[in-house]
């Protein structure tokens, strides 16, 4: 990819795309920086940079609004509607990848469909659901029907992954005798272990941000992060600098975590078509 | 290769997450189906079956359905146009070399990892807002009277602020696969002579037309739905109420199950037109 360019042209370059990806990045780092003013300062642009910063909005978040409880949720369901989506997928990918049969593609291509379901056409029924089971505004109904929302995308990112590992070592591992459990727990699953990782953080990422069925179906229990920071869409006297502290504390972990799962992203959210 | 053994393992695997998408998918459209041909208003107390398609038309021939088609069709087709000419122009950027480009790259991704609810809220009130929000600052100090973006322009604020979340995943893609754009037959064009809008036009594009056209597809499927930006910045006022919303105000808010399920077997369909041709391209990409 080397390609000889003057260095005058590489300079221009450099300055022209940090210039583009810093405005793109402004606006976080303006919530950022804004978290750390006071709330007089955050109403007034200039005063923001005037070099004075302050941590109360940290506390102020918590001691209000009891922002771990909201954290909390946002872990719970996240991380377990990611890790029982993984515990379904595998087999079925495995299944797919391996032993492919003439209707794999169709079924593929069928779970992909049900990714497609406008959420808004099926919301009534959902709650009447949860209603009858007593279920609304509970972590447990979130998690599984995250569950099912990323259910496609984790079966196929698997099935992408799995695919790359080569049958021959499994023909192999099989002439040498292994069972089909050997097999699984000692051939495969060391070469899949990276895939499965990848799947896990880009789906732990969507779940986190995931702001339809966490908005339409909690009201106070099971509320996580994005449904706490759409509290502050009628808030009461000056709040930009706790919605910016809030705010920034909502981001910074998946930032984290997207930052590193930037190649996943791409696979699995083409579903594989783009590598 | 497979044995009969095999074979009804796969099968066996495969079980829980068919049967569960199965029951997913199929139960709450059922119900929604049956809804759709009732007058089924819960706070009147009525649930009546059947009025036929009396809904579907109600729904259809009612002028906020016509204005929210009208908002969907601006709201995806004005972020689709933002995020793939800006994603494009922007992957020919960062394909170019330059100091830095980790850092770049961290930058600009950054965007798509904002939860929806933050970034619309931000922007609302840190940069929108017509008394203490940046522009507002800018405009004064330029002399000029600070917009009202999210009254009077509500619309174009609220593609901004989407197309500020999906520019990234639109460069990122589209980056991905500029990359894996033979290069040595760049450079042999660029010796015979091939200016760079040639190599553009005839070479990069035609590349990138695969890529375009999943980003697109799967944009499009994510923006039919947008709620929570609308939910959280005008609430379906100033003519920011998309097909999606609207549903949901006829479901959630006036409590009229009927009436919002017709409108959400429609959600279903649009959303499957534009479905089955990304599920086409998608299939091809496996048989390869």
């Amino acid at each position: 990819m080397a390609r000889a360019v003057s260095p005058q042209r590489k300079a221009m370059t450099t300055i022209v795309v940090y210039l583009i990806a810093f405005t793109l990045f402004f606006p976080i780092l303006w919530t950022i920086l804004v978290s750390f003013n006071s709330e007089a300062q955050a109403i007034d642009p200039p005063r923001v940079l005037d070099g004075s910063w302050t941590l109360e909005n940290y506390t102020l978040v918590q001691e209000r609004s009891d922002y771990m409880r909201y954290l909390w949720n946002s872990v719970v369901i996240a991380v377990g509607s990611t890790l029982l989506g993984i515990v379904i997928a595998i087999p079925a990918a495995w299944a797919m990848a391996f032993v492919p049969g003439k209707r794999t593609k169709d079924v593929l291509l069928w779970m992909l469909s049900t990714k497609m379901l406008p959420a808004v056409g099926v919301l009534f029924p959902i709650r009447l659901v949860l209603i009858e089971l007593d279920l609304l505004d509970t972590k447990v109904a979130l998690v599984f029907i995250l569950t099912l929302i990323n259910l496609p995308i984790i079966v196929w990112m698997l099935y992408t992954y799995f695919k790359e590992i080569p049958g021959e070592i499994l023909e192999a591992a099989r002439m040498d005798g292994a069972t089909l459990r050997s097999e699984i727990v000692h051939v495969l699953t060391p070469m899949a272990v990276p895939g499965i990782a990848s799947t896990i953080l880009l789906n732990i990422i969507l779940a986190w941000n995931e702001s339809f069925w966490t908005l339409t179906l909690t009201t106070i229990d099971a509320a996580p992060l994005t449904a706490f920071i759409a509290s502050y869409s009628s808030p009461e006297g000056l709040f930009y600098a706790k919605l910016s502290a809030a705010s920034t504390m909502a981001i910074a972990p998946i930032l984290v975590m997207g930052w590193f799962s930037q190649k996943q992203l791409v696979r699995g959210l083409t579903f594989g078509a783009v590598k | 290769m497979a044995t009969q053994h095999s074979r009804s393992a796969a099968r066996f695997m495969m079980a829980p997450s068919v049967v569960l998408l199965l029951i997913w998918m199929l139960v709450p459209l059922g119900l929604t189906l049956w809804f759709s041909f009732m007058d089924y208003r819960p706070q009147r107390g009525t649930f009546d079956c059947c009025v036929g398609f009396e809904n579907y038309a109600r729904f259809v021939t009612s002028s906020s359905f016509q204005d929210a088609v009208i908002t969907t069709l601006i709201m995806v087709g004005g972020i689709l146009a933002i995020t793939v000419i800006g994603g494009i122009f922007l992957a020919l950027l960062l394909d170019q070399p330059f100091w830095g480009q980790g850092v770049a790259r961290i930058l600009v991704i950054a965007p798509f990892f904002v939860m929806p609810t933050v970034s619309a809220l931000v922007w609302k009130n840190l940069i929108m807002n017509p008394d203490n929000g940046l522009l507002a600052y800018l405009w004064r100090f330029f002399g000029a009277d600070p917009v009202v973006w999210l009254t009077d322009y509500a619309l174009f604020s609220i593609v901004v602020i989407v197309s500020w979340m999906w520019l990234p995943f639109a460069t990122l893609i589209l980056l991905t696969s500029i990359q894996s754009l033979d290069s040595e037959r760049l450079e042999a064009a660029e010796m015979d002579g091939a200016g760079a809008v040639a190599r553009f036009w005839y070479m990069i594009l035609p590349h990138l037309a695969r890529a375009i056209t999943i980003v697109i597809l799967i944009e499009t499927i994510f923006l039919l739905a947008i709620f929570a930006e609308i939910f959280v910045t005008t609430g379906g006022a100033f003519g920011t109420q998309n097909l999606t919303y609207l549903i949901y105000q006829r479901v959630i808010e006036s409590q009229n199950i009927g009436l919002g399920s017709a409108g959400g077997i429609i959600a279903v369909i649009l959303a499957n037109i534009v479905a089955i041709f990304l599920m086409r391209i998608v299939g091809k990409n496996l048989d390869a």
